[in-house]
């Protein structure tokens, strides 16, 4: 019997503010421990926590984002527990009436377009953070920083819309995409300001009913996620396929077994207790500060791709590749801008730009030539100043010194030959060279025409332009095509 | 009807508000308890049908905080009260956490 | 003990010269020598500070000489933070916990020239009504030491009542404020909840709590009261509202307002003595010129176990916060001397620590709090609880309609002995029938004194007033008072 996997996401996503949530102290990753607390992060006795405004615009915007209704009235709510890195004994979330809910979010995978639902996006507060190793008596102690202690968090709850790892894994890629983009979240999950939590459960293909879900946690990485979610999935059906049941529990992923691990405790069900927080206000959120937020906004990756494809012509792929963060985004829109053709920017931009990246480790923003820059470089191809093949090549001299494509060409004479007599004497001479080639082109075979096309070049040391020599080339061999 | 409690119920809500409770104690609290509790019950009657709860008392401020940040306290004031830190390395410590 | 004089007569000595802040200072802590070992008003005593002050104070008299409380010894509710000073809230579990910061109330103190001169003792975590839940022992009423003075506030009313100073804050959450001061025979005023900062004050109930003062005469009460309110930025559930100077204004007729009297209420359960004083109290009140009107609070037989439900749930959460990780006491698991203690694990540890550093009536609030949000228990007793608390709200908004204050005993009964009802707790509860409202409903609320029982029990007329409206209440309480 074939089973399918239903999968729904959690997600914490540290808000980008200069100050905590509910107090003033610093935000920024990496301080010495205990520097950034205050008796508000402290859970100290009679403080009380200040809301700050920026963690709602930021979480408005992520809502937007994400297709959600934003609730006009939404309450904060103590859910209560004890741990040591929790110092009030609760933590100040949402539940009954949260920010933002109903939305979804489409992403790609494969090579279809895929929609999970997102149910939510509330606000909370983020825990400190308990360290367990490294010191003398660590097996005795664990000790407490509060730094993180009240950052402001949002939590992205979706729907069980996920049917394998590789879309769970499209899809955060998705989301982590957008928050990014939105400079809402920094996308970093090793320093712990991006997290996931899955909830994983099985049933047969088909069915309408719900197995069984287990909670999988500490996806520190898209691969442990999709590890973690793969081998979840197969551990479920394994159970299943064998009479056995699934246990409703929370499970940790394993980096060092590549698999997942029962975390069960005593008090499994928790009883949070959860309550409308009284020392804070209801978040009233009038049509005008959620309009004037959404106005704001940059135009989102989605939107943008559609417009690279209505506007530039642009192929799903490409727009779907240049959307993929802002500064890519930009950087193309500002070559076109200055005159470059969309697709050959795209074309160059995902191929010899890329490259250049990546082999010098660097990110778009500190690209080694401007959008502008390659714009102009683009118009010398299509001007037919120089060929295509040996735009490559300035493009990695002007990479290198940082001068721009006229002035290298000019200086080397990098120009394309495109005189209509200086080509017929290389042709002249090739094809008294190479008879045998001509004799197979004769016979009906098309490459040897390319043989012969690239015989001309190499012989003008690649500035002739190319579509002149083959165009050339066919009228001189008699008729367009082999085999006359 | 009497609001009953039986120790292993005592006990549970113990467990939750993180009360280590003696023999005597829970069965004190399990008395009392019920009888507060039967004292309370009076309020289950009284029909509240479209009656919305209080949630908050209605006031606030203008605005919510500016997203500011504030001087913070200085390390070992705020480690002063612990009753196990380090000083050198500016952390509280607990027994270890299992779990 | 009267030499020290009334807030006004200090401060307007001050200003003419007539007596140094140091001399002031003085003559509190020697009657504070005198008294307090037998009465036990307060839990710590800052002598030395209070005088470094006070010689502050006076050397710098341009500074402080326009100042409303200048050189007046106030003594704090030990459930107020004070930088520097240890505030225990009378609970072993804080019995050597030293704040890092000043409550925002006490902050306003000392910027208009008060000086402090202790910690008072109380329920611990303002949890009783007759200081007799200190960790610390009781404090006993100054009309009769074999008597409760009353509580939470106990050891702030008996500072006052025995002359000790003029001046005193205390906390109301269900009548903690008002009730000493009737069993005091002084003045005590519960402010409109969000009138007062609670930040610094020890959270009993969040949406119950208030900060207010306690004097022997209504002017002074008005003149603190100007003083410590109005809103700040440190506390999201302060309003507004302007702060008019409370003081201004006090006539001694009441001509022109209306007095409610409820009639239901007042029949139940009342000590012969006190309805007679309190009637006496209502036609000195007609006689300043105020009319009488029956009103009718359907629902203030709710009162006392709404106000118990919702309190205790709040309690249960404010204090979780209290364990053993960042102060105040942790149980070390010492079994015999220190080279056989063992370490706990963090669980025992939390519910040693918890278990031994509260005391009973605590342990019994947060049981009951824990219980009424549990799963399963919510809807049936918070949620319930907190929709017939819209209802006591509404009885006295339609009651508002047609008075300008509500008119009612403080206290059903005069002080009982030490030791007379600890055994019971419901019975303890039942002594705050005519207190909780205020807190339930915001309103502001006070206490003046109305006359003694025949062996010389002071008692004590509550005034409760509308939203806001402390202006109109005081200025009806002064009336009384001068009528009297």
């Amino acid at each position: 019997m074939p089973f399918e996997a239903v999968i729904g996401l959690e997600i914490h996503a540290q808000l980008q503010t200069a100050s905590k949530i509910f107090c003033g102290c610093s935000t920024v990753f990496g301080a010495p421990p205990n520097t950034h607390v205050c008796p508000v992060c402290l859970g100290f006795p009679g403080a009380l926590p200040v809301l700050n405004g920026a963690a709602v615009d930021f979480a408005v915007r992520a809502g937007l984002a994400l297709g959600c209704r934003i609730n006009d009235r939404s309450i904060f709510a103590r859910k209560n527990y004890f741990y040591p890195d929790l110092p009030k004994g609760y933590q100040i979330s949402q539940y009954e009436l949260p920010l933002a809910s109903q939305g979804a979010l489409e992403y790609t995978v494969g090579d279809g377009i895929r929609r999970v639902g997102i149910t939510r996006v509330h606000l909370e507060e983020d825990a400190g953070k308990s360290l367990h190793e490294g010191f003398s008596d660590s097996d005795r102690k664990t000790y407490v920083d509060f730094n993180r202690s009240g950052v402001p968090l949002i939590e992205i709850v979706t729907e069980p819309d996920l049917r394998s790892a590789p879309e769970a894994a499209a899809f955060f890629a998705r989301l982590r995409a957008i928050l990014v983009w939105l400079g809402v979240n920094d996308g970093n999950m090793e320093e712990g300001s991006l997290r996931c939590d899955a909830n994983v459960s099985v049933r047969p293909a088909g069915s309408g009913a719900f197995g069984t879900k287990a909670e999988v946690k500490n996806l520190n990485s898209f691969r442990f996620l999709q590890k973690a979610l793969e081998y979840e999935i197969d551990r479920q059906i394994e159970l299943l396929r064998e009479g056995g049941r699934v246990r409703q529990e929370t499970r940790l992923f394993d980096a060092a077994s590549g698999g997942t691990v029962s975390m069960r405790s005593k008090e499994e069900a928790h009883d949070y207790r959860y309550f409308p927080e009284p020392d804070l206000p209801p978040v009233v959120l009038d049509a005008d500060r959620v309009d004037a937020l959404r106005r704001a906004m940059p135009e989102l990756p989605d939107a943008r791709r559609r417009r690279f494809i209505e506007q530039h012509a642009l192929p799903e792929y490409d727009a779907g590749h240049l959307t993929e963060s802002r500064a890519l985004a930009d950087y193309f829109e500002q070559a076109v801008a200055a005159g470059g053709s969309p697709k050959m920017v795209s074309n160059w931009m995902m191929g010899e730009l890329a490259r250049a990246l990546n082999d010098n480790g660097r990110e778009i923003s500190d690209a080694p030539v401007t959008a502008a820059r390659l714009a102009s470089l683009l118009q010398l191809i299509d001007r037919g100043t120089i060929s295509g093949a040996m735009a490559k090549g300035v493009f990695e001299k002007m990479c290198a010194s940082g001068r721009d494509a006229a002035e290298i060409v000019e200086a080397e004479g990098l120009s394309q030959i495109d005189d209509e007599a200086q080509i017929l004497e290389r042709i002249t001479s090739v094809l008294s060279e190479h008879a045998d080639a001509v004799a197979q082109f004769r016979a009906g075979k098309a490459a040897a025409l390319g043989f012969l096309v690239g015989q001309v070049m190499k012989a003008t040391a690649g500035k002739a332009n190319p579509r002149r020599v083959n165009e050339l080339l066919k009228r001189e061999l008699g008729g367009g095509s082999p085999g006359t | 009807m009497p609001v009953g409690f039986s120790r292993s119920e005592v006990q549970a809500i113990a467990a939750l508000a993180n009360l280590e409770l003696d023999e005597s104690e829970l069965d004190l609290f399990a008395r009392q308890l019920g009888e507060v509790l039967d004292y309370a019950t009076q309020v289950q009657n009284i029909d509240t049908t479209g009656v919305p709860p209080t949630a908050s008392l209605g006031v606030r401020h203008e605005a919510d905080r500016a997203d500011l940040v504030q001087p913070s306290l200085d390390r070992d004031l705020a480690l002063s009260n612990a009753p196990d830190a380090s000083l050198e390395a500016g952390l509280f410590k607990v027994p270890r956490v299992i779990g | 003990m009267n030499r020290l004089g009334t807030v006004r007569e200090i401060r307007d000595a001050f200003r003419r010269g007539e007596r140094s802040a140091v001399d002031v200072c003085t003559e509190a802590l020697s009657c504070i020598a005198m008294r307090d070992p037998e009465l036990h008003a307060f839990n710590t005593i800052t002598g030395e500070q209070a005088l470094a002050r006070a010689a502050a104070i006076d050397s710098d008299r341009a500074r402080w000489i326009d100042r409303p409380l200048a050189g007046v010894p106030v003594a704090l509710k030990d459930n107020l933070c004070t930088r520097g000073v240890r505030t225990t809230a009378s609970s072993r579990i804080l019995e050597h916990f030293v704040p890092p910061f000043d409550a925002t109330a006490v902050a306003r103190l000392e910027s208009a020239g008060a000086v402090i001169v202790g910690k008072t003792n109380c329920d611990e975590f303002a949890m009783g009504s007759s200081n007799e839940n200190s960790a610390f022992g009781p404090a006993r009423n100054p009309w009769a030491p074999d008597r409760i003075p009353g509580g939470s506030s106990g050891g702030s009313a008996v500072a006052v009542a025995s002359g000790m100073t003029p001046l005193a804050l205390g906390s109301d959450t269900g009548g903690s404020i008002r009730q000493p001061a009737a069993l005091c025979g002084i003045v005590g005023l519960k402010p409109t909840y969000g009138r007062v900062s609670r930040y610094g004050l020890l959270a009993f109930a969040s949406s119950l709590d208030q900060i207010g003062p306690l004097a022997r005469t209504v002017e002074d009460v008005a003149i603190a009261l100007t003083v410590i309110a109005g809103a700040d930025p440190a506390d999201a559930t302060t309003a507004a509202e302007p702060v008019p100077d409370f003081s201004a204004g006090l006539s001694s007729h009441a001509r022109g307002m209306r007095v409610g009297v409820p009639q239901t209420l007042v029949d139940q359960g009342v000590d012969g003595e006190v309805t007679a004083a309190y009637r006496a109290a209502l036609d000195v009140l007609r006689d300043r010129g105020a009319t009488l009107i029956d009103i009718d609070l359907p629902y203030a037989g709710a009162a006392i176990p709404v106000y118990y439900l919702i309190a205790t749930a709040e309690a249960s959460s404010n204090l979780a916060r209290y364990d053993g990780v960042r102060y105040g006491f942790r149980d070390r698991g010492t079994d015999g001397d220190s080279t056989h203690r063992r370490d706990l694990d963090l669980k025992t540890m939390y519910a040693r620590t918890r278990a031994r550093g509260f005391g009973p009536e605590v342990k019994r609030r947060i049981m009951l709090g824990t219980y009424v949000l549990s799963a399963g228990y919510y809807d049936a007793y918070y949620l319930k609880a907190q929709q017939v608390r819209t209802l006591i709200r509404r009885d006295y908004e339609r009651a508002f309609e047609q008075v300008e204050v509500v008119a009612m005993p403080t206290s059903p009964t005069p002080a009982f002995k030490i030791g007379e009802r600890v055994s019971d707790p419901l019975q303890m509860y039942l002594a705050d029938v005519f207190t909780v409202s205020a807190n339930l409903a915001g309103l502001p609320a006070v206490s003046v004194p109305c006359g003694f029982t025949g062996n010389g029990l002071p008692i004590g007329l509550q005034l409760t007033g509308r939203t806001f409206e402390e202006l109109t209440m005081l200025r009806i309480a002064h009336a009384y008072e001068q009528g009297k």
